[in-house]
């Protein structure tokens, strides 16, 4: 049976941008996997300029956890809601605030990077210019790479790729799983210059890391799946 | 969200998928091909004896049809699912169904389409005269859509699957049947004089029926799979 703590909230930093409004709101989640229950009775709340980090063993549950959040895998119980509304319920609306990166990088590796942000863009129902997008993967150091199949790159690369998304999208919420393997010093630092950002502006994030990232802007939470 | 955001990410969704197929054009040509050199083993199993071709003409080249066209339908979410990308498709804004359209409408036009073009070359190779290879054009033209519709669903619950490949074959092809029987079956009762209005209506109804219902079941049946 495993347990989870909440070591709750460490303000730092302060500077949080707008209301005190509750955005993301997880009610007594529960997630089984096989007849393996990862955790229940989970609760926890978000708001912008709030930065969660889950922490937990292997198999503890953070992947569930994440994808449960987004709405990929139904919660064996509880609901987590979005404004106030099942995430169900309003499916298209809680997507277009949502950017998920999952262990996946979730690109095409016949298309080259720019055309993958070009499709991501254009799905999520807005077309990016392309001058953003160059200048986007210039900033997170693809420069010169753009004409290249994905495939060809380097995992780091392409996990530059996936990352990029973030910052041609102008979602709310960032949902990143293990968003630090594969990458380079650089590539960290530039990560988490990115997630300051996001949260400053009024962000939110979610993520999962067995790295010790410092980020002490916004209001910190953290959620230990581990047994205890 | 807007007319024109829908527009654009259905759009989008159907000029990768393309774009993905014309950089990888042996997917397209293996279906394309296998259909060809399936019809044209028939003669030499069958004999050259041409009234028999003639007669079962029709049939061999939709049951080849429908084969090629099954080919395919393994890796219409497959690849998407195994690189992250359905992932990143399923939480797009979008209905989750239309953007699965799109991608039927991009595997028919990649794998149906090749298929219904090269038939009439097929018709002739076993003897089919003009009238009966435009209206076998014809069946194709409305079956091979749905074939494409009705096989989405098979993939969407077959995802992820281990053999997921025969899985497909076990699920869809019994569904195929009212659609092979209709479309073969037109050009004979042609011959036999009764018209194919009929079967043309009947494959015309198959085809709005799957249009309608199969996006929308292929939908489910992928956040299902992924869950």
């Amino acid at each position: 049976m495993l347990h989870w703590s909440l070591n709750d909230t460490w303000a730092a930093g302060g500077q949080i941008a707008g209301k005190d409004e509750k955005m993301l709101e997880v009610r007594e989640l529960e997630c089984v996997r096989g007849d393996h229950r990862l955790f229940k009775d989970l609760n926890f709340t978000l708001r912008p300029g709030e930065l969660l980090y889950l922490r937990g063993k292997n198999g503890s549950g953070k992947t569930s956890l994440l994808r449960t959040i987004c709405g990929l895998t139904t919660p064996a119980g509880g609901e987590v809601l979005w404004k106030g509304e099942n995430i169900r319920s309003l499916r298209d609306e809680f997507n277009r605030g949502l950017t998920f990166l999952g262990h996946l990088n979730g690109i095409k590796g016949e298309l080259n990077a720019l055309e993958n942000l070009q499709v991501a863009s254009a799905l999520s129902g807005e077309k990016v210019p392309e001058n953003q997008i160059h200048d986007a993967l210039q900033q997170i150091g693809l420069k010169g790479r753009e004409d290249l199949p994905t495939k060809v790159l380097s995992q780091g690369q392409k996990r530059r790729v996936a990352l990029a998304r973030l910052l041609i999208s102008k979602t709310t919420l960032w949902v990143l799983d293990e968003p630090f393997t594969a990458l380079d010093v650089h590539a960290v630092e530039l990560l988490k210059g990115l997630i300051t950002r996001h949260l400053t502006s009024g962000g939110m994030v979610i993520l999962t890391t067995h790295q010790h990232v410092a980020i002490d802007t916004g209001v910190l939470k953290e959620i230990d799946l581990s047994a205890a | 969200m807007s007319d024109s955001s829908l527009l654009l990410a259905s759009r989008t969704m159907l000029a990768r998928d393309f774009t993905l197929a014309m950089r990888r054009k042996a997917d397209v040509l293996t279906t394309l091909f296998f259909f060809l050199i399936v019809v044209s083993l028939f003669p030499l199993g069958v004999g050259p004896e041409m009234e028999t071709l003639r007669q079962i003409a029709p049939g061999v080249i939709w049951v080849a049809a429908l084969l090629a066209s099954m080919l395919s339908l393994g890796r219409l979410f497959s690849d998407d699912y195994q690189d992250g990308t359905l992932e990143q498709i399923m939480l797009e804004p979008q209905p989750l169904s239309l953007l699965v359209l799109s991608k039927v409408l991009a595997h028919w036009l990649l794998s149906g389409l090749p298929l219904v073009v090269f038939s009439p070359l097929l018709g002739m190779q076993l003897g089919l005269d003009g009238e009966a290879i435009v209206l076998l054009l014809i069946t194709l033209l409305l079956g091979t859509p749905a074939l494409s519709l009705i096989g989405a669903v098979g993939a969407a619950l077959t995802l992820g699957l281990r053999g997921g490949g025969v899985l497909i074959s076990l699920l869809v092809l019994p569904l195929y049947i009212p659609i092979l029987i209709f479309g073969a079956g037109a050009v004979e009762s042609q011959n036999a004089g009764l018209g194919a209005q009929a079967h043309l209506s009947i494959l015309g109804a198959f085809l709005m029926l799957t249009l309608v219902f199969a996006p929308v079941s292929a939908a489910v049946a992928l956040r299902i799979s992924m869950d």
